[in-house]
């Protein structure tokens, strides 16, 4: 007490302190408000231009010249061809990546130089994929331009994303786990098979769904591998010509007739449907094993 | 840590095994869809078609009077047939197509309607851009190329390299406009050579003024499209005159909304894209006459439907289809959807929004296809006293 100025600097401290206590949830609120009224804002202006498009011709036609009768069936089943096939692809072989770097190789020089090239090949725009699905998958090993060909660049491309979550996912599950199963004499096929991946899975899972938003969403890939707009046939096998929903929206967005501006918008409504029910499947699946995950 | 090598080593090898196995099963399993599937008969027949045919000629008499002459004739044609006639059974088989985005509507209009028609047929049309899907084109991948421009004389010869020969059928006109925005009161015409001094390599122009002294003293902001389109391709080999040689420091997009929301938005700004999209954007920007000043005596000519189609205006362009011709000759199919698609050329060009040519070259066109007179289209698509045909 015996220094007036240093207990004057310690009150303001803990006035600024109280202000920041009360300021920050407002910054923080702000910055909700601003990520929600975007994407509110972007819906909106979806709706409200293309709601009125909206109908079962847009789902069971194929394309058009004519607005009215124009849809985008092909799309539609090519979009869900390629992207459940690839997430098939890609889930499986990311897990395998990450339980290989997290369990099996943890701390060596190999595992940190991959994991680091695995997490910048995840910002490698998507065009280079689609050549690589183009000039490797498609002529080298004589794919041909198919739904197969597509699933395996899209899996491609959202590997690195998947294996990233998926390693975070491991590496969330506490060693003492791990060490108490090791002290049990168990093996580390055993400490994977039955104390890692019940816990893990469901992260896991998260990584499976932004791999889906990100892989349907993807136009550019798919216009190298694909570049097909107008098909008026169901794909029948993995080898089908194929095209899917972005391809046909950048088609019609481009055109310089209105009722094709509209008809994109009300064609975003139907990716976004698309892609709540396929996230959904994923999402269910999650809700299961994480019940399931409690249970142990 | 070092024994993870030879692990991660084999893993590398198994997925390499792993996809090729994959790729050559695929490859195995995919075969040759388009070929094998459609010919179902194999064994040759010979058909011998007899016809009576009535020809009714004119002939005029002395006094004026016409006087009909009917001779019956009788014409036997002996045909060798391999397969599946396309007389007898349905049409059914595929068309792959590819191409430019600028055709693309018209082509998806006539493969709609002929797959109407026939349902047999499967057409697939894609939007790889001209260049794009000459590429594809060149090496035999394709059936038919829309194009926004004429086949340059690389790709032809590449074409040559691989056997391909083609046939060149124009399908409209297109023309180029050169916009400005609204605010803009002090352009009223641009001649070639100012749009050349714009728009060649190394140009010096960053002023308005650089172009006519009284102009604004501000920066000119320029829009157009990217290097893989076919109007990219047209407007440099037609203004700079080399194709693909172009300034680079512009705003680039295929996407003709883009160039439209930048030019509207800027007041020193100068684009130009495809005529067919002008009209649905007329209140938004403004488009500029342009003069051909290396033709005595041409006057500013402002793009309509008419001046497009005419040739009058200087950036007029022909839009094309290129048929392999080996496709044609050998698929049925695809010879009877290149008929339709030029006898029903200018009405589906109409539908689209795209400047036809005039509607006796649809029906010549059609007529000279349908008798096996396969080349030089492109001479009957231009009436002679228009003045200015595009660089050909």
């Amino acid at each position: 007490m015996g220094y007036p100025i240093l207990t004057e600097i310690r009150r303001s401290r803990v006035r600024l302190k109280k202000v920041l206590d009360r300021l920050l949830p407002v910054i923080l609120s702000i910055a909700v408000f601003l990520a929600v009224a975007i994407l509110a804002s972007l819906l909106l202006t979806v709706i409200i231009s293309g709601g009125h498009r909206l109908s079962w011709n847009l789902i069971t036609n194929y394309p058009s010249a004519n607005p009215n009768e124009a849809g985008m069936r092909s799309a539609i089943l090519g979009s869900i061809y390629t992207v459940g096939l690839s997430t098939l692809i890609c889930i499986p072989i990311s897990m395998a990546t990450a339980i290989y770097l997290v369990e099996y190789s943890r701390g060596g020089k190999l595992s940190s130089i991959l994991s680091y090239n695995i997490s910048n090949l995840a910002g490698v725009p998507s065009i280079i994929f689609g050549v690589v699905g183009l000039g490797f998958l498609a002529y080298w090993l004589g794919m041909g331009r198919t739904i197969i060909t597509g699933a395996f660049t899209l899996a491609i491309l959202t590997l690195p994303l998947v294996t990233v979550t998926s390693v975070e996912a491991l590496k969330a599950i506490p060693d003492d786990l791990r060490h108490g199963a090791y002290a049990l004499g168990a093996t580390t096929f055993q400490v994977v098979r039955y104390v890692v991946l019940p816990r893990a899975l469901p992260m896991m899972l998260t990584g499976g769904i932004l791999g889906i938003s990100r892989a349907l969403g993807e136009a550019a890939p798919i216009l190298v591998v694909s570049g097909l707009i107008f098909i008026r046939e169901d794909p029948t096998s993995l080898f089908s010509k194929f095209t899917v929903i972005p391809l046909q929206l950048y088609n019609w967005i481009s055109r310089p007739q209105q009722a094709f501006i509209e008809l994109s918008s009300a064609g975003i409504i139907i990716l976004l449907l698309v892609l709540l029910i396929l996230n959904g499947i994923v999402i269910g699946l999650r809700y299961f094993l994480i019940k399931r995950a409690g249970q142990l | 840590m070092i024994k993870a090598e030879p692990k991660i080593v084999g893993l590398l090898i198994a997925f390499l095994v792993i996809g090729g196995v994959i790729g050559y099963l695929g490859g195995w399993l995919a075969g040759t869809p388009s070929q094998g599937q459609t010919h179902l008969v194999t064994e040759k027949t010979t058909v011998t078609q007899t016809h009576v045919v009535t020809e009714k000629t004119t002939v005029t008499l002395g006094s004026g009077q016409t006087v009909f002459q009917t001779v019956e004739k009788t014409v036997t044609v002996t045909t060798t047939v391999g397969a599946a006639t396309p007389t007898h059974t349905p049409l059914a088989g595929d068309i792959v197509i590819d191409g430019s985005s600028t055709v693309y509507p018209i082509t998806e209009a006539a493969a709609e309607e002929f797959m109407k028609l026939h349902p047999g047929v499967k057409i697939t049309v894609g939007i790889s851009g001209t260049g794009g899907g000459f590429k594809r084109f060149v090496v035999g991948e394709t059936d038919i190329n829309d194009a926004s421009r004429p086949i340059t004389k690389s790709e032809a010869e590449a074409a040559q390299k691989n056997g391909i020969e083609w046939i060149e059928v124009p399908i409209a006109i297109d023309g180029l406009a050169v916009v400005v925005n609204r605010q803009n009161d002090w352009v009223t015409c641009l001649t070639i050579s100012d749009l050349k001094k714009i728009w060649e390599p190394n140009s010096t122009v960053t002023m308005w003024s650089d172009i006519r002294p009284e102009w604004p003293k501000a920066k000119i902001v320029l829009y157009g499209p990217g290097p893989d389109s076919g109007t990219f391709d047209y407007f440099t080999e037609r203004v700079v005159g080399k194709a693909k040689s172009s300034r680079t420091d512009y705003v680039a997009s295929e996407d003709d909304n883009v160039l439209v929301a930048g030019v509207e938005a800027e007041k020193y700004a100068l684009g130009y894209f495809g005529y067919a999209y002008y009209p649905h954007a007329a209140d938004k920007i403004r488009v500029v006459p342009i003069r051909d000043d290396k033709v005595a005596g041409a006057e500013c000519v402002a793009p309509t439907d008419e001046t497009v189609r005419t040739y009058k205006y200087p950036l007029s362009r022909p839009l094309f289809i290129y048929v392999n011709k080996k496709a044609w000759n050998e698929k049925p199919w695809l010879k009877e959807f290149v008929i339709f698609y030029v006898e029903k050329g200018e009405s589906l060009v109409k539908k689209v929004g795209y400047a036809s040519l005039p509607s006796e070259y649809y029906r010549i066109a059609a007529a000279l296809l349908k008798a096996g007179f396969l080349d030089k289209l492109y001479t009957i698509s231009i009436v002679p006293e228009w003045r200015n045909a595009g660089p050909r």
